[in-house]
């Protein structure tokens, strides 16, 4: 592994976010909308059930911040790399001294400091607008944004393997992966809630022990190791069936000229 | 001289389609060959296998005395490329992008390298501007700076020169056969452009539908048809191209 090469492809992606002010707007945009939208959601709701709907907003709240570490850093990968075909680098990039997956760790790197800074933006307001304090879950945050971040890398790979097999048609996919899982991962609701054969798919994510564990936290103050140890389980099982995903398409891609048809159409 | 590029019977197949049809060749160190053909006729498919953008369907590409396929990033690091279909970045600006690839393909002293690169190509002026706003004249310069980093040993053009005028592309390609000479770049080239061929190449091989149609010094190649141009000898090859006797293979 070649950390020079890491180090450079990171850091022209982020040139890329700072020198397109809609991405940075995208950034920062549509996380604090959706947060906003579900923070006075359930303030209405509370408001005019009379009940007691404290740990609601909290949940929620919670749950926008976690659902958005799983969505950015999942977007990272995938837009890193629709980045290059976007602008018609990407030959450039695959006829360099490059590796896979060191082309693959930069975009994860890429998804660490989306999330770094999605995070820092959602925290602050969720503070300011809604007294809502997310240093509550204190160290086991760390845990619990880990998982998530690498099951967004996990799904970025597909995402991306998916408009490599697909082309640009199926750029939409990018977006939309994630969303096809956020019914079964329990963002806002438990497992529970869900009818039998959803639960069972449900608990084949690494996602869903994340957000049961927040909740389980919320409520009772400490960190569930159960669930912590079975989300880690379940991404190690996502990271290598979506590793050889890619590489798979990665192969298949230099078989059937993919790779010119999609960097050049 | 020694060989640095030899290909045995390589083909690549899409499904029905054969683009590249038990092609052999070798191309020695320093050599200049230009690939010309009918639209089609598979010199993108052949480089793109050099390249190790594509996977040949069967056949061997040997490259630095070893095989390319095994020793695919090792020998990236001593190659180029450039073509009218990839561009940089359009919105980082000239010289993040020339930072970019020199640190990709471990530059020494990148700065000076880039520096040097860019009064050889006119455009240092540029050094600031964003990409995307480079006109394709400067941006194909930009491309051939970026292909020139890492002083590739060999160099893969992909009709650099399709998108400009006659001028530039006047300027361009004497440019590049200075640089090729200067620093003893082995180069495959493509074109539609029969000036381009004429005046860089040593030598150049007409593929037709995958195959070798013929072979030679381009000025050989016009009085061995006795026809008046290459672009006339192009014409003749590209409608009824049966394989001709290799009669001038350097
Ligand atoms: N990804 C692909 N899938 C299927 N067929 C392909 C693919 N790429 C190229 N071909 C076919 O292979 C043949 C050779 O194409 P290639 O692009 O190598 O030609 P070329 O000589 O570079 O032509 P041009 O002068 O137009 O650039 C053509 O018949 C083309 O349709
Ligand atoms: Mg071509």
């Amino acid at each position: 592994m070649n950390l020079n090469v890491i180090f450079a492809l990171t850091r022209r992606y982020l040139y890329l976010y700072t020198r397109n002010p809609v991405r940075m707007i995208e950034l920062i945009f549509w996380p604090s909308v959706e947060l906003l939208v579900m923070g006075f959601l359930t303030v209405f709701i509370q408001k005019s059930s009379g009940s007691d709907f404290g740990s609601f907003i909290r949940f929620l709240l919670g749950a926008v911040i976690f659902w958005d570490v799983l969505f950015r850093s999942q977007q990272a990968v995938a837009i890193s790399f629709l980045e290059d075909v976007w602008t018609r680098n990407l030959l450039n990039i695959f006829v360099a001294p490059v590796r896979t997956y060191e082309y693959l760790f930069a975009t994860f790197c890429v998804g660490l400091l989306r999330v770094g800074l999605t995070v820092f933006i959602l925290t602050l307001l969720a503070w300011l607008v809604y007294a809502f304090n997310l240093f509550e879950f204190e160290w086991s945050l760390i845990p619990y944004f880990a998982n998530l971040m690498i099951f967004g890398w996990s799904l970025g790979m597909i995402s991306t393997a998916l408009i490599l097999r697909w082309g640009q048609a199926a750029e939409g996919l990018a977006w939309a992966v994630p969303y096809l899982l956020q019914p079964f991962s329990a963002v806002f609701y438990p497992v529970s809630i869900l009818p039998t054969v959803f639960q069972f798919i449900a608990w084949l994510l690494p996602s869903t022990y994340v957000f049961e564990g927040m909740r389980a936290g919320l409520a009772e103050g400490s960190m569930n190791y159960t669930y912590f140890g079975l989300s880690v389980l379940a991404n190690l099982v996502f990271m290598v069936i979506s590793g050889l995903i890619f590489a798979q398409t990665m192969k298949a891609a230099r078989q059937k000229g993919l790779l010119t048809r999609i960097a050049t159409q | 001289m020694s060989t640095l590029l030899t290909i045995e019977e390589l083909t690549k197949d899409y499904g029905s389609t054969t683009a590249v049809d038990h092609l052999s060749l070798s191309v020695k160190k320093g050599e200049i060959v230009g690939l010309l053909g009918a639209n089609g006729a598979g010199k993108t498919t052949l480089m793109q296998m050099i390249l190790g953008l594509l996977t040949p369907t069967s056949g061997e590409i040997i490259l630095f005395g070893e095989s390319f396929h095994k020793h695919r990033v090792k020998h990236l690091k001593r190659m180029n490329f450039t073509s009218t279909y990839s561009n940089l970045p359009s919105n980082l600006t000239v010289e993040q992008n020339l930072k970019f690839f020199a640190q990709i393909y471990a530059v020494k002293d990148a700065k000076r390298k880039i520096d040097s690169l860019l009064q050889e190509f006119e455009i240092a002026d540029h050094r600031k501007s964003i990409t995307g706003n480079l006109s394709s004249g400067e941006s194909t310069r930009l491309n051939l700076c970026k292909a020139l980093l890492n002083d590739p040993e060999l160099l893969l053009l992909d009709e650099p020169t399709a998108s400009l005028d006659p001028d530039i592309a006047d300027k361009v390609r004497t440019k590049v056969r200075q640089v090729a000479d200067e620093k003893g770049i082995t180069m495959l080239y493509t074109s539609h452009n029969m000036k381009d061929i004429e005046t860089i190449c040593d030598r150049l091989i007409f593929i037709h539908k995958g195959r070798i149609v013929t072979q030679g010094n381009p000025a050989k190649i016009v009085k061995q048809f006795e026809r008046g141009s290459l672009e006339e000898v192009f014409i003749h090859l590209a409608r009824d191209g049966e394989i001709v006797e290799e009669t001038d293979n350097p």
